[in-house]
């Protein structure tokens, strides 16, 4: 199918770190069942480091791919490298993404934030909250 | 290209367009290569096409029960839609009427039109279509006032199938003298059409959808009715819509036409046993739903939505196996919102997403319907086992939407 890259579909087809970890010491959801995605990321740190990501993801091709790829970009990596990590780095790593579909990128973004974030505040460490998206009160990942 | 499945191709995806018949490219060969005049030229070579022309409506208007003069050739079911509506608007303004009476799961062709006529002031009421899918003729009879110009109302809709009860709805509307139209764009060669006895008068039809080409339709319309040009140019279909004729197309359409209304009854038994049989099958996958009426349907419709997924990577996946499908989740759109069918008769947009039409054509076997049921059922499963509202619907954390 021309309408996603190789990459997205190889992503697609064998989603990379499906699953769930229990005690997860961050856990992220984000987005709406209205709108056709959620993802849900689960972070195991040890020492600063994610030493396992996994995630579950309802959704669209491009929502399953974004999140195996985001996963993939922030496995063993230190929680400051990976708080660092942009939709735009996911849809480069993917080899792109259509534009309509380009806001699976950004929740895959988010995401990982949300449950970096999760991660600070069971461990009471102090963060810089603009960094973090408020998806409570955005509307963007969907309008209804 | 994906071979994941030893190179399969269940292809049924027939609301969206069909497969061509063999009779109908072969009656088009000779006009794409042979007879290539103008029908609106006077020599000989123009002539040739012209009869051809002559014969191919008269062929059509047989299929319809309706005479070929009432037939103007269009560039397929839109432009048929849009030019029947913006007609009875014109003729209706005239009058001082300016209500259209039409259902909330009409096509785009249908829907988008009523919206620009509202703009100019036009006063639309949308019928309620039911979780069955279902208008009744009494909903009609109800939304009628002394203003009302139109009644459009689809034969078949063309996601969930549902087949609405046209001749009475047209019955009722010549009883009060207000105009009917129906867009029977996914019902031409599928079920059993007369313009004169099911009281139409106008109807939509495309020729892709019964195995003709694409770019072609027709729009009926009544002796009498004054239509408005939607393309101004030369003095083609009697000054009704410019441009010359798409001579091999039509003749493509009045084969196809024939041949698929020659073989409705064979068609429709075969048709509606698999149907049936998929029906039951997907029925078996737990928190699924059938969408529309379960048999007044059209004999190859088939949609459900299965709740805690998403419907394009169902059909991403079932791509992999070998079988084209359609959805109408939102991402298949392009758009944040799911099909408006869907919302139209009830599902809310969680499970709206997760939705599958399967549209088959008399070429699917029953072997291919086996192998479909088992596939969805494995991508369902597979799909939900990594779904977080899967997780939170099973573990009880949510309420199911879909018992």
């Amino acid at each position: 199918m021309a309408l996603y890259s190789e990459k997205v579909m190889d992503h697609f087809r064998n989603p990379r770190n499906v699953g769930v970890i229990e005690n997860a010491d961050g856990v992220g959801e984000v987005g709406n069942a209205k709108c056709g995605d959620i993802m849900k990321i689960y972070l195991k740190i040890e020492n600063d480091i994610i030493v396992d990501v996994k995630f579950e993801t309802f959704g669209c091709g491009s929502a399953i791919a974004s999140s195996s790829m985001a996963t993939e970009l922030i496995k063993g990596k230190p929680v400051s490298q990976a708080l660092e990590l942009t939709n735009k780095a996911v849809v480069e790593a993917l080899d792109g993404l259509p534009a309509h579909k380009l806001h699976c990128s950004v929740l895959a973004e988010e995401a990982i934030k949300a449950a970096l974030k999760d991660y600070y505040d069971k461990n009471g460490i102090e963060y810089d909250r603009s960094l973090f998206p408020d998806c409570a009160s955005c509307g963007h990942c969907c309008e209804i | 290209m994906n071979c994941l499945n030893g190179c399969r191709n269940i292809y049924i995806d027939n609301a969206a367009t069909t497969k061509m018949s063999k009779s109908a490219i072969n009656a088009m060969l000779p006009y794409l290569d042979g007879i290539y005049g103008n029908p609106s030229s006077l020599h000989s070579e123009g002539q040739k096409a012209a009869e051809a022309l002559v014969g191919a409506r008269e062929r059509i208007a047989k299929c319809l029960g309706c005479t070929s003069r009432d037939l103007t050739f269009t560039s397929g079911g839109s432009e048929a839609d849009n030019q029947a509506i913006v007609s009875a608007a014109r003729i209706g303004e005239k009058k001082g009427k300016k209500h259209i009476v039409s259902t909330a799961f009409e096509h785009h062709a249908v829907l988008h039109t009523l919206e620009r006529l509202k703009k100019e002031g036009f006063e639309i009421t949308l019928l309620d279509v039911h979780e069955n899918g279902l208008v009744t003729p009494e909903q009609v009879a109800e939304a009628i006032r002394p203003d009302t110009c139109l009644v459009t109302v689809m034969y078949a809709n063309n996601e969930i199938g549902t087949i609405q009860p046209i001749a009475e709805i047209g019955a009722i509307c010549r009883e009060r003298g207000v105009l009917f139209h129906t867009d029977a764009v996914q019902a031409v060669g599928h079920l059993k059409i007369n313009v004169t006895e099911q009281n139409i008068d106008m109807l939509s039809l495309s020729a892709h959808k019964f195995h003709g080409p694409k770019g072609i339709g027709v729009l009926y319309a009544r002796k009498g009715i004054p239509l408005t040009n939607l393309i101004e140019g030369g003095a083609q279909e009697r000054g009704k819509r410019a441009g010359t004729e798409n001579i091999p197309a039509i003749m493509g359409m009045a084969t196809a036409l024939e041949e698929a209304c020659e073989n409705i009854d064979k068609n429709t038994k075969k048709l509606t046993a698999l149907r049936d049989r998929l029906i039951s099958g997907l029925s078996e996958i737990p928190h699924s739903i059938l969408n529309g009426d379960a048999k007044k349907r059209l004999p190859g419709n088939v949609n459900f939505c299965f709740e805690g997924i998403e419907g394009e990577s169902l059909l991403l996946l079932l791509d992999d196996k070998g079988i084209c499908a359609s959805s109408g989740s939102a991402c298949t759109s392009g758009s944040l919102d799911p099909s408006h069918v869907l919302l139209a008769i009830g599902r809310v947009h969680d499970i709206a997403h997760g939705s599958l039409r399967l549209s088959l054509s008399e070429e699917n076997t029953e072997e291919e319907i086996e192998y479909t049921i088992g596939a969805v059922k494995e991508v369902v499963e597979y799909l939900r086992s990594i779904s977080p509202i899967w997780r939170d619907l099973s573990s009880g954390k949510k309420k199911f939407i879909i018992k």
